[in-house]
């Protein structure tokens, strides 16, 4: 016991002696915090348009003056005919063209209709969506203006369940948490691990009075240590600078996490029985971890939208599982009666993990 | 130069024969086309409807229809209880519940006003707006239905109506998958080009191979030079392999200039290496480089606009991209590839990425040195 706690304090040592471990450790998610929080966002708002004014009139006026005053759009530039269109979308700078028709005001008066073409620029398919969908409900509320009775209608009211003012930080914490956690335990544990065999280090620690079991314990306890620091560091910047509350239970939440540690740590362990080097460990932990983790938990890209295959593939990433916890406890604050499932194919994830290490651990080095 | 064709000749013998690399090499770009570009997608199949119906007129029922009429819903659950169906929300099952209370009917004849509740899982921002705008927008077509049947007993001309023509230019699909295409290659270039070409530098370092090296005649350019050129090859050939997949996988349109592309990857990769070996000078470890590397890239692609569009981050975030060599090749890859943009349109960007370019370069040949 007593030599298992000083090989566990050296690591510790090995750790806090290095300050680009510590970037990693303490800097990459307090970076992310601050990226994702002031950043990142698929909001839009003051999307650049152009405006083709065939028509000149009052109605055309009153619709550009609507557009501009609206959130999403600032009108920014004004052409002379549609054969500019394609130029000033290319340059990138303008995301959307309105154009109105010849006489659009006349004819909407007079005839009853009016065309008004909405040119977006879909090259990003999520913001051509979304100008559009605004644009015509834009529209759809000028119409209104015009209707000649306001008798009989169906007033909805909204209410935003659990993001009431659409808060970005809501979506991201939750990602944020189970990105860092992939990445604290299970790259850094396999690197280290891996590099005591490249190293040839490995031998020395085989042949030690230590179990290998302690010297598994012995090379993961600190990162358990850290990481769960990292989820209280990420809860309380999340409380501080964004606001976001925890809305279950804390205790709840943190053993969760502890749980998801475990199974990071299980899987880390894993690739570096499998690897021979640390290019090997990274490329697998990346590859393999980092990269779904990020695509197929839901974090950034709702998973509900993915091919039916990668919904399948997605049951097996613990992220996923991971994600859906943490969600209902902070955002939703349910409680354990929501997220039992969850937290048993962790707990089944884990077990799995660790006996399939165990099989595949070797004593010795070929 | 012959010293260095000889040194190359090494590097590549040397990357040929480490076969979890060369694998990995080739395997990466098919891997990511055929199974990330796929899962990245922000389209928005359907939204999952619960309704609760506590009306039971026929009213009520054509607004249900109405609603499970529309492409954009699928009603997922129907229940009389409120309770039933924020616990569906809880647990994640359905996006919107629209709660038709008791007495809307009779609401609606008498008072002329009726009110309808939407609840909303805002969890997710822009989705939850898009529901909004979606539901908003069914709500209103049916307004126009009931004041046609019920009050235009006496014919009311009907209003004016602008009618929108919505048009999406570069992609009229809205496919994701030629978005993110580009965009993940990117991914790939930048990691050859920073992590990779870097981490081969200080393995020798680490392994001490490097002293080895310090005491032959080859030069530190010359050195520098054979450790990047194989990099810049692979970068390049990988990037040709992953669009020539995209195309013909997805489709992809090749809008612009391929020379002019690859000219200005050429210059990326020149900028991204020279970041690289700035940061190999000051990391005596593989680890120690890989862990500052990491950090760098995350930054770098994130702040890129990969993912959400870079146009919406605020202002100082922008500023900070002019110094981010992501963020230029992001956004150029996609503009040549898509949109078919020229030099007129992206000079600038030529300009900017070219000369950060030249100084990363410059600062980590200043800084390397060949004694240690």
């Amino acid at each position: 016991m007593y030599r298992l706690a000083s090989f566990i304090k050296k690591e510790f040592l090995h750790i806090f002696r290095d300050f680009r471990t510590l970037i990693i450790l303490f800097g990459i998610p307090a970076a992310q915090i601050m990226i994702f929080g002031y950043v990142i966002t698929t909001d839009i708002r003051d999307a650049k348009i152009a405006v083709v004014d065939q028509a000149h009139d009052e109605v055309s006026r009153r619709l550009i003056d609507k557009f501009d005053a609206s959130e999403f759009f600032r009108v920014s530039q004004y052409l002379n005919s549609v054969g500019d269109i394609e130029p000033v979308l290319r340059t990138g700078n303008i995301k959307q063209v309105v154009v109105f028709e010849p006489d659009f005001g006349t004819k909407l008066l007079r005839d009853g209709e009016a065309v008004l073409s909405i040119i977006t620029d879909a090259s990003e398919p999520n913001t051509g969506r979304l100008l559009a969908t605004y644009s015509e409900a834009l529209v759809a509320d000028f119409n209104q203006s015009f209707a000649q009775t306001n008798a009989m209608r169906i007033v909805p009211t909204v209410r935003m369940v659990y993001n009431p003012t659409l808060e970005n930080e809501f979506m991201f914490v939750p990602g944020l948490m189970t990105l860092i956690l992939i990445l604290i335990c299970a790259l850094m544990t396999s690197i280290t691990i891996t590099r005591e065999k490249e190293f040839g280090t490995m031998e020395v620690l085989l042949v030690s009075p230590l179990r290998p079991i302690q010297i598994i314990i012995g090379k993961v306890a600190p990162y358990l240590v850290l990481a769960f620091g990292d989820v209280l560091l990420i809860l309380a910047m999340a409380n501080l600078f964004f606001g976001l509350p925890v809305r279950g239970s804390l205790s709840l939440l943190l053993f969760e996490s502890v749980l998801y540690i475990g199974l990071s740590l299980s899987l880390g362990i894993l690739i570096s029985t499998v690897s021979q080097t640390m290019q090997q460990a990274m490329f697998i932990s990346l590859i393999g971890l980092m990269l779904p983790s990020i695509l197929l938990s839901g974090f950034i890209f709702p998973l509900e939208n993915t091919p039916l295959f990668y919904r399948i593939v997605s049951l097996f990433m613990p992220p996923r599982w991971f994600i859906v916890i943490i969600k209902n406890i902070m955002l939703k604050g349910t409680g354990l009666k929501f997220v039992w499932k969850e937290t048993l194919v962790l707990i089944a994830m884990t077990t799995f993990f660790i006996g399939l290490s165990a099989k595949k651990f070797k004593m010795r080095l070929e | 130069m012959n010293r260095l064709k000889y040194l190359l000749q090494k590097e590549f013998i040397q990357i040929r024969r480490n076969t979890f690399m060369a694998r990995a090499i080739v395997a990466i770009p098919i891997i990511q086309m055929l199974v990330l570009v796929p899962a990245v997608t922000f389209d928005i199949r359907h939204i999952d409807l619960c309704v609760v119906d506590q009306d039971l007129s026929p009213l009520s029922r054509q607004l249900t229809n109405k609603l499970q009429g529309s492409t954009f819903f699928r009603l997922k659950q129907a229940t009389f209880s409120l309770t039933d169906a924020e616990n569906a929300m809880h647990r994640g099952e359905v996006d919107a519940i629209v709660h038709i209370p008791n007495h809307f009917e009779r609401d609606l004849m008498k008072s002329d006003a009726a009110p309808l509740q939407l609840l909303i899982d805002g969890i997710n921002g822009s989705l939850a707006q898009t529901s909004m705008a979606y539901l908003s927008g069914v709500i209103m077509d049916f307004n126009k239905k009931i004041v046609l049947e019920h009050i235009a007993l006496k014919p009311v001309s009907p209003s004016p109506q602008i009618q929108p023509r919505t048009r999406y230019w570069f992609n009229p699909e809205l496919d994701y998958k030629i978005y993110m295409a580009p965009g993940i290659l990117a991914i790939l270039v930048t990691a050859i080009g920073f992590l990779l070409s870097g981490l081969n530098l200080v393995r020798e370092k680490e392994m001490g191979t490097s002293e080895q090296m310090n005491v032959t005649p080859v030069g530190k350019y010359e050195f520098i030079i054979a450790k990047m050129v194989p990099f810049m090859v692979i970068g390049i050939l990988d990037l040709a392999f992953g669009l020539v997949l995209a195309m013909l996988i997805y489709h992809m349109p090749f809008e612009g200039n391929v020379v002019f592309l690859f000219g200005f990857v050429v210059i990326y990769l020149i900028a991204v290496m020279g970041l690289g070996l700035f940061i190999s000078t000051f990391s005596n470890t593989q680890q120690q480089y890989l862990f500052i590397c990491f950090f760098f890239m995350m930054i770098f692609n994130l702040m890129s606009g990969i993912f959400t569009p870079a146009d919406s981050m605020p202002d100082w975030a922008q500023h900070l991209n002019l110094f981010n060599p992501a963020a230029y090749f992001i956004r150029v890859i996609r503009m040549i590839v898509l949109k078919g943009s020229g030099f007129a349109d992206i000079g600038w960007d030529v300009v900017r990425l070219t000369l950060l370019a030249i100084s990363t370069t410059l600062f980590a040949s200043l800084k390397y040195q060949k004694t240690t």
